[in-house]
């Protein structure tokens, strides 16, 4: 179609401004952080002024709520630990989803496959209870991770075999999750009398360590536990596996053009069940937090919609790593703030906070067409 | 009946109507020519009001009408026929002829109404659709009919037929200039848009040239000739001849024997050998893409028959990976949709298709991306190629099309190749770059390796190749020495006309 | 097991399965137009909670259901807007929305009532026990007769199937999925307000339960057609029927198992083992020009 594509010269006329100062190659990436930095910014001062006008509505006022909200996530230690304690197993689903949409897929099934391996984890947690900490807790780690990457790996396949698509079976798959859960909980693991759903709790030997047994100053009260270096890890880990590795680039290759992937010899399918494999198995590694190192054994609802709220975090969180180790961070804040909330306004409840999560998503959603519309002005297609 | 004055249309930076002036008259089939991109689909889909254009006028009967969505050129009696048909495939015929202008009332449509009147058209027509059938039951054939009943049932005085050949076979295509005739005998008037010249001259009464976005000439059917229209067509200057040694041919690298496609490709045979460049010229949309991504290995086994025979060993059977590691490199037609990762950078497409292996991943672990490599080898496609903006951190959208088809080739060089696979290499790429591109295909050829190269320019075949074939309809259709044929023999073998008589 | 096939159970299976079809039949009307709703959870929450509230004040479950319907309208506008208009992602709106709507009715319940997400109690006589079921069964013929009798069901259907081929045809494409996406904004709304004001008599914290989602299921494993969608809604609300009815009854078969039945059938549905479930063919693409 297209004769003179003259575009190039003027793309980026602040980068080659700059260029011989600082050279060409930080610069485009100075302007690429900062595009990437815009529009999630503008996503969340939106969400923050349409909750402040709902919370004015019930009349409350949001400035106070809001100084609420956030100082009280940042205090020191609670607030800060909390926080952090808050936002691991975002970190963890929001990786996940970040994952899946790197290789164009959408798993909106992490909540299923961390509550397969929540209880998968507590099963190995309580069957191998007598086992040293050295065997059990590398095992049950193990456990977790494979059994969300198992458990992920089904609507994979089905999408690679069957093209069925990815979002109507992980949903499916959560409400099977709970289901199993639940049943294989009552039927074998469920402490006689108890009337909370919930099995009974894994060997002493699976504990992971609180960071207030190593860290002094940091009150043991505080659930913080090594899951949270943990995420962290994973999320360094996930920048090498996606950037540094072979596998990484099949699978960004395929995200990004599945024609071009095959064309450059990558087999799409395989990548597909791949990604969901690793996908899962980041939502698996939650059940690292959440039994191994804060309830010590798995119960039904554990998690208030940690896969759902992943969604939120990869999506502001741009689907990278560090972003969604950013936007985990902010999620936990705002959960941490809003107990807070909670019993220290009139009238505003936490609730605030999953109003929050999801006028952020809407408007980080709604900014592709943004980003579309600029990028076709750009690149002319 | 149909006039446009001084259209003008870009998209972003292109420019894909350049004061397009076109007169149809009333009653007339009128064909419109030029290769892909010349911008004649553009300017039907203004008068349709699919597109506004940015300046310029349409008249309907001496009148300027303005004509903003189809709506507006459905109520002047202007039906389009699309390139991809727009029929809904799970619905009935009648169903898809109705929608948008649905007969009865707003709780009740009256489609066995519609039915009968469909049935009358399609009797006046000789179009043989039954208004009851499914879409996707039908033919190809029979869907397009579908789509003319559609016009025809808005009572379109007008049809604008985009590509309406390219899908038909031979047979049908026959069956389809009767339709064409009846409708001109009926007082209807026919734009098509081809690229196909031996049609223009079976079926229309006078042609327009486009090229470019432009019109280059307008001629009366029987006035003109198809080599005539072919060099118009395909006419673009290339400033330099390029200054090329007689080829050396060596050993025989590629041997095709019999390669068959089902509808696509037709028992071809050829032998390419070191040193040498093998032209294919031929209409797009006659085998070329296929044959290329069947050498490539991006055709699925089954789909094939015949034999690839690559220095001395069978490799129909290889994955795409394995053949380029024997050393077949592809330059894809479509650059952004087959050849690139647009929003990766220019490093990370410089490895795409060897990323897997060193120097792009580090020889010890096998499995890590070597950063310093990757980037030396972005550094060599940069220089050696001379992309610009030299920088290889750059996402490869924000190349020009010239520049981003300099980095698939660059990237393919490096492999570095037995056997280059390039389709419409300079499609979409300014002047300079195509000079460069040129001198680098010829530059590989005297370092021994073996080309195939196709291209819709005829000019660009003729002036690289050491050897032409021409393609079509599946076939090859004849071989010329490049340096001895004219155009207008080159031009008449691409519309067909040294095809066998016997062909079935 | 004669008394699975009791009177009874057909009773409880027609009431497990009203608000399902509501639910479906309006994620039939949004898909059909070629716009995916996972948002009907959030559409039920919404009719749930605000018919509850209102027939609370109002004092007239009449009153209360329009207003659910309305806030359902209104809570689909959100979800049209963002897809029409923004191009968003679908599926991400649609989960922002089920967030949203698990969060709103819990702020607003406990500013309005001091609660924790539930609101008062309705006195028995201010609710409408069957109305909706009728409403929803009734729905069905119409619903059919309207997808493919009416000019509006062409162009329903032609919109979620070929976009391009709608618009070039000269039908706003856009204009018919806002219309599409807001029907079933009220449908959910209504098989919500069944819940609240129907079959109990006071909204709880995500009172729905996944029933959204179940609804979303018998839609895909009916094919998008309306009265097999109806079957689909019946053999779920059997199953969830059957199993409330055998717990305890055989004992090493968990309730849990024949509830996931509907999940697992429409993986099987969907993977193309029953026959071939195909999707609106433009399902989840935005429609733009050019």
């Amino acid at each position: 179609m297209s004769r003179i594509q003259g575009y190039a010269k003027n793309a980026y006329p602040l980068a080659n401004f700059l260029a011989p100062l600082r050279g060409a190659r930080y610069t485009a990436q100075l302007m690429k952080l900062i595009r990437e930095l815009t529009f999630p910014l503008i996503a969340i001062l939106a969400a923050f002024l349409v909750g402040g006008i709902l919370v004015a509505l019930i009349g409350d006022d949001p400035i106070q709520t809001y100084a609420l909200l956030i100082g009280s996530a940042l205090s020191w230690p609670d607030g800060i630990g909390y926080t952090l304690f808050y936002a691991t197993p975002l970190i963890f689903t929001g990786l996940a989803v970040a994952m899946g949409f790197r290789c164009g897929l959408l798993n909106i099934g992490a909540e299923g496959q961390l509550t397969v391996a929540a209880f998968a984890t507590a099963w190995a947690g309580i069957s191998f209870a007598n086992s040293s900490a050295w065997m059990l807790i590398p095992l049950t780690c193990l456990v977790a991770i494979a059994s969300g990457a198992l458990w992920a790996t089904i609507p994979g396949v089905l999408k690679a075999r069957f093209g069925s698509h990815e979002v109507i079976n992980t949903i499916m798959m959560n409400f099977i999750a709970v289901g199993v859960a639940s049943a294989l909980t009552q039927t074998y693991f469920k402490q006689q009398g108890d009337p909370i759903l919930e099995t009974l709790p894994i060997g002493d030997g699976a504990h992971i360590p609180r960071i207030g047994q190593i860290i002094p100053g940091i009150p043991a009260r505080i659930p913080l536990n090594m899951a949270f270096v943990v995420a962290v890890l994973a999320c360094a880990l996930m920048y090498v596996f996606l950037w540094r590795t072979k596998w990484g680039y099949e699978i960004r290759a395929t995200g990004a053009n599945p024609n071009a992937a095959e064309y450059g010899g990558i087999s799409v399918k395989k990548q597909i069940v791949l990604a969901m494999a690793v996908s899962g198995g980041l939502a698996g590694m939650v059940a690292i937090n959440e039994v191994l190192g804060y309830r010590y054994r798995y119960y039904q609802g554990f998690s208030p919609q940690y896969g759902f709220t992943g969604i939120a975090v990869a999506l502001l969180g741009r689907n990278h790593p560090a972003g969604v180790l950013v936007a985990a961070l902010f999620f936990g804040a705002l959960t941490r703030g809003g107990l807070f909330v909670d019993i220290f306004t009139e009238k505003v409840s936490k609730d605030l906070v999953l109003i929050l999560q999801a006028l952020v998503i809407l408007f980080v959603a709604a900014e592709a067409v943004f980003r579309r519309r600029m990028g076709k002005t750009e690149s002319q297609v | 009946m149909l006039e446009l004055r001084n259209i003008t249309k870009r998209f972003g930076n292109v420019l894909a109507n350049d004061r397009v002036n076109i007169v149809v008259r009333p009653g007339s089939i009128h064909a419109i020519v030029g290769e892909n991109g010349a911008g004649k689909s553009t300017a039907m889909r203004i008068a349709y009001g699919f597109y506004r254009a940015d300046s310029g006028e349409i008249l309907v009967d001496g009148k300027p009408q303005p004509i903003h969505t189809p709506h507006d050129a459905i109520a002047l009696g202007i039906g389009m026929v699309h390139q991809h048909f727009m029929l809904v495939d799970t619905m009935t015929v009648a169903e898809n002829i109705v929608l948008g202008a649905e007969p009865g009332t707003l709780i009740s449509l009256d489609i066995r109404g519609a039915g009968k009147r469909i049935r009358s058209l399609s009797e006046e027509f000789h179009l043989a659709i039954d208004p009851g059938a499914v879409i996707e039951n039908l033919s190809v054939g029979q869907q397009q009919r579908v789509e003319l009943l559609k016009a025809l049932y808005r009572q379109a005085r007008v049809l604008i037929l985009d590509e309406p050949t390219a899908v038909l076979t031979p047979q049908e295509v026959d069956e389809f200039f009767q339709i064409l005739r009846r409708m001109r005998e009926q007082g209807k008037t026919v734009i098509i848009i081809t690229h196909k010249l031996d049609e223009v001259l079976a079926i229309s009464d006078e042609v327009t040239v486009m090229r470019d976005g432009r019109v280059l000439g307008h001629r009366k059917t029987a006035e003109t000739t198809a080599a005539e229209l072919a060099r118009l067509m395909v006419g673009r200057e290339v400033l330099l001849r390029v200054q090329k040694k007689p080829a050396v041919p060596g050993r025989v690298i590629l041997s095709v024997r019999r390669l068959s496609m089902k509808g696509r490709l037709n028992g071809i045979s050829f032998v390419i050998r070191a040193g040498e460049i093998l032209g294919i010229a031929g209409v797009e949309g006659n085998g070329q893409t296929e044959l290329i991504e069947a050498l490539a290995g991006l055709v699925g086994e089954s789909e094939l028959s015949g034999s690839i025979d690559f220095d001395g060993r069978e490799i129909s059977r290889l994955s795409a990976r394995q053949r380029k590691e024997l050393g077949i490199a592809h330059v894809p037609e479509d650059r952004q949709r087959r050849g690139l990762l647009l929003d990766a950078s220019v490093a990370e497409n410089s490895i795409l298709g060897v990323h897997y292996r060193e120097p792009a991943v580090t020889g010890r672990s096998g499995i890590m991306l070597d950063d310093a490599s990757i980037r030396a080898r972005a550094q060599r496609v940069i220089e050696g190629f001379d992309v610009r903006p030299a920088n290889s951190e750059l996402p490869a959208r924000a190349l020009s099309g010239g520049n981003q088809q300099k980095l698939i080739i660059g990237r393919e060089f490096e492999l570095p190749p037995k056997l280059l696979l390039v389709s419409q290499p300079t499609r979409g790429v300014d002047i300079g770059a195509i000079e460069f591109i040129h001198r680098k295909l010829v530059a590989l050829r005297d370092s021994g390796c073996a080309v195939l190269l196709v291209s819709a320019e005829l000019e660009e075949v003729t002036a690289i190749a050491d050897r032409l074939m021409v393609i079509y309809a599946g076939r090859i259709v004849g071989e010329v020495d490049p340096t001895l044929a004219t155009n207008e023999e080159i031009g008449l073998m691409m519309a067909g006309g040294s095809r066998t008589s016997d062909e079935d | 097991m004669a008394e699975i096939l009791s009177f009874s159970i057909l009773y409880s299976t027609i009431r497990v399965a009203t608000p399902l079809l509501l639910a479906a039949l309006g994620g039939l009307l949004s898909e059909r137009s070629g716009v995916i709703n996972i948002a009907l959870e959030g559409l039920m929450l919404a009719g749930a909670f605000t018919s509850a509230v209102v027939t609370h004040y109002a004092g007239n479950p009449w009153i209360g259901l329009l207003a659910g319907i309305g806030s359902g309208v209104f809570i689909a506008a959100i979800h049209a807007v963002a897809c029409i208009q923004f191009d968003s992602n679908q599926v991400v709106t649609g989960t922002a929305i089920n967030i949203l709507m698990l969060g709103i009715p819990t702020l607003l319940s406990g500013a309005l009532f001091e609660t924790t997400g539930s609101t008062p109690q309705i006195p028995r006589a201010n609710l409408i026990p069957n109305a909706p079921a009728v409403i929803a069964f009734a729905l069905v013929p119409v619903i059919w007769y309207v997808l493919y009798r009416t000019p509006f069901g062409l162009r329903l259907r032609a919109a979620g199937e070929n976009p391009e081929a709608a618009d070039t045809a000269g039908v706003s494409v856009a204009a018919i999925r806002y219309t599409g996406v807001l029907l079933s904004g009220a449908l959910a709304a209504i098989g919500g307000a069944y819940l609240s004001i129907g079959q109990s008599s006071l909204f709880t914290r995500n009172m729905t339960a996944g029933r959204g989602f179940i609804a979303l299921a018998a839609l895909i494993f009916g094919k998008w057609r309306p009265v097999q969608t109806m079957l689909a809604c019946l053999l779920f609300g059997f199953a969830e029927a059957a199993a409330i009815q055998m717990q305890g009854v055989i004992p090493h078969v968990r309730v849990e198992y024949i509830q996931i039945i509907p999940y697992v059938l429409t993986m099987v549905v969907l993977a193309g083992f029953i026959g071939a479930a195909r999707a609106p063919r433009a399902l989840g693409r935005p429609y733009e020009k050019e």
